[in-house]
């Protein structure tokens, strides 16, 4: 078990990545750090991904030079889906970001409990 | 004939096309060719199912050049063609009632942008519905979120700016969850459509080999899911969203996103991982418990609201409940009681929320009970459609909602495992009186007689809102009184999907 953690570090690392952009954006009560938090969940995601295409001693997959032996390149499926990714994830950043300008306008704070006892208080 | 094998890629891209069309266009305009693009998709949609329908045999359409293991598909059968057309009248019915209100909350100027983002999630509901390839499926989940963002947090007010923010952390969690998953299942099996999916996921079980992480795939992906869609631990965006939001907006998103979602899960079972492995796991014990906390739960937090449109909301999340109950008994009827209530709650509380918005109209625009005194008599209409769909909830013979009730509890007496049919039974029963509670205290209120004061409508008259209410009214009693038809439609589409 232990080995095989070892063995496919990267894929470890992405998971580990992945929990601590998960727990950041579930719990931490700052919104840019939520944000944050949710880019470190994505990119450990696309890590994950590449990690999988990746076979070892292979070129990234360029035509060059003419040589077409399907051998000689990775797999470029995972790194098509890390592109379509990254542009989900560029999108969904940036509809964040202005939700959190907005908030700041109108309740002058960046923390989402102090926010929301302030909605509260004011409906009173 | 042929040519209607066209028309599914041809309604998602109407609708995206015209989104980005509508964005330049003036209030009145969008609002023209968003309602006109979402009726021709109606009607191209009833196309495709009669077509699927006389044919009895599903299709395969090819997106681009490249054949099955590499390029991108769209697939439509019975249950496709079926789900399309309802969720393309049900969001025709929903902007149509909540339009007047729409003009009221949104300035005029930017009035355009809701008819923008109407039209994404008309594409990303459609996406969903008709997609064979699971990145397709995850990219329309991204942007059904940021649409349904878009909708809650259109008004501009505090309360819809952090209700929107709240949904967006959830989804957001929820989206990470489902890409995990989705990226664990295609080093698994190598595919990405789901047919070449559920061919590798059948050797791969045949095997043995890498059970743990097939299981935790399935898992990540059905608790995304059902984080989406507000399964009851999860629940905790709702409630601010369905209220904070224009009408419409609640319509769409309780009878459209949510279900969206959860018919998507339900095509990754049948499709993607296949009904003899899933029904194996118990992955569905888990959502079966939830459902079943959440029937209890979301009514009893309803019981305590003392605002219409909260009570409203609450109670979607015990309807959600049942429907991840239905799923969780692992049979081909819980199944099919599930899809079936996925439309009968669709046509209810799209209706509850339009009517509870033209209840508030004539109330001062508050949903709070003392304002909404008698209610009922000042619009007639959004009171009647209120008892209708009270009745729907609770369980009222002629009523969508009863006929779903009848086959859960049959799904659940069928059900394999004596404990899930006994906690099933009881469930159902208790949340009856539940939400006849707080279904009859509402309707107590509005009905309430008035004294002294002048009886009858106001005045303005909403005749747009009269209107959607009627349809939904007869859709409802449509779907409670010719329940055979629908349920043999739905059962030959379930077939087909496996």
């Amino acid at each position: 078990m232990g080995a095989n953690l070892f063995h496919n570090y990267y894929e470890t690392v992405a998971v580990i990545l992945f929990g601590i952009g998960f727990t950041t954006l579930l719990l931490h009560r700052n919104m840019i750090k939520k944000i944050i938090g949710l880019n470190i969940m994505d990119t450990a995601v696309y890590l994950f991904l590449a990690a999988k295409g990746y076979i070892e001693g292979r070129m990234a997959p360029i035509v060059v030079n003419g040589i077409q032996k399907q051998e000689a390149y990775i797999n470029p499926i995972p790194s098509g889906l890390v592109l379509t990714g990254i542009v989900v994830s560029v999108s969904v950043t940036a509809v964040m970001l202005a939700l959190t300008i907005r908030l700041y306008r109108r309740y002058g704070s960046l923390d989402v409990d102090e926010i929301s006892m302030k909605a509260k208080k004011e409906e009173r | 004939m042929e040519f209607i094998r066209n028309l599914p890629f041809i309604g998602i891209f109407l609708c995206m096309s015209t989104g980005v069309i509508n964005s330049v266009l003036d209030g009145k305009w969008a609002k023209k060719v968003s309602f006109t693009v979402i009726t021709a998709n109606l009607f191209m949609s009833i196309l495709v199912l009669y077509y699927v329908w006389q044919t009895k045999q599903s299709y395969i359409y090819v997106m681009g050049h490249h054949p099955a293991p590499w390029g991108n598909e769209i697939r439509f059968g019975i249950l496709e063609g079926a789900f399309a057309t309802f969720f393309c009248l049900i969001m025709l019915l929903s902007v149509l009632g909540g339009v007047k209100r729409l003009e009221e909350d949104i300035s005029e100027k930017r009035s355009n942008l809701y008819y923008v983002l109407v039209n994404l999630l008309m594409a990303a509901i459609l996406a969903l519905t008709y997609t064979n390839d699971l990145f397709t499926a995850y990219v329309f989940v991204e942007i059904m979120t940021i649409g349904a963002c878009g909708i809650i947090v259109i008004r501009g007010e505090g309360r819809s700016l952090l209700a929107s923010v709240k949904y967006m952390i959830m989804s957001l969690l929820g989206s990470g969850l489902i890409l995990i998953g989705l990226t664990l299942i295609y080093d698994l099996t190598g595919h990405l459509l789901m047919s070449n999916i559920q061919e590798a996921a059948q050797q791969l079980v045949k095997s043995g080999q890498y059970q743990v992480p097939f299981t935790s795939a399935i898992a990540l992906i059905s608790v995304g899911l059902a984080m989406k869609s507000a399964l009851f631990p999860f629940h905790s965006w709702l409630p601010d969203a369905y209220t904070y939001a224009t009408s419409a907006s609640s319509a769409i998103l309780s009878s459209l996103v949510s279900k969206a979602y959860i018919f998507l899960l339900i095509k990754i079972y049948y499709r993607v991982i296949g009904l003899s492995i899933i029904f194996q796991n118990k992955i569905l014990n888990i959502l079966f418990l939830f459902g079943i906390a959440g029937m209890i739960f979301g009514s009893l937090s309803a019981i305590r609201q003392d605002d219409l449109k909260k009570m409203i909301a609450y109670s979607s999340v015990a309807q959600i409940g049942y429907i991840y109950m239905g799923i969780g008994l692992g049979t081909t009827a819980g199944m099919l009681a599930a899809v079936f209530h996925i439309m009968s709650h669709a046509a209810s509380k799209s209706m509850m929320f339009l009517s509870a918005s033209g209840l508030s109209q004539v109330s001062g625009r508050s949903c709070n009970y003392r304002k909404l005194i008698g209610a009922a008599h000042r619009n007639r209409i959004a009171g009647f459609a209120f008892l209708v769909g009270a009745f729907s909830m609770v369980g009222i013979p002629m009523t969508a909602g009863y006929i779903s009730k009848v086959y859960f509890a049959q799904a659940a007496i069928q059900a394999p495992y004596q404990f899930k049919m006994i906690i099933t039974v009881i469930t159902l029963g208790i949340s009856t009186i539940l939400n006849a509670v707080y279904f009859i205290r509402a309707l107590i209120v509005i009905y309430q007689p008035l004294k002294g004061q002048k009886q009858g409508a106001d005045g303005r008259r909403d005749f747009r809102m009269a209107v959607a209410l009627w349809a939904l009214v007869v859709t409802n009693l449509f779907l409670g009184m010719h329940s055979d038809a629908v349920v043999d439609l739905l059962r030959a589409g379930l077939r087909m999907f496996c």
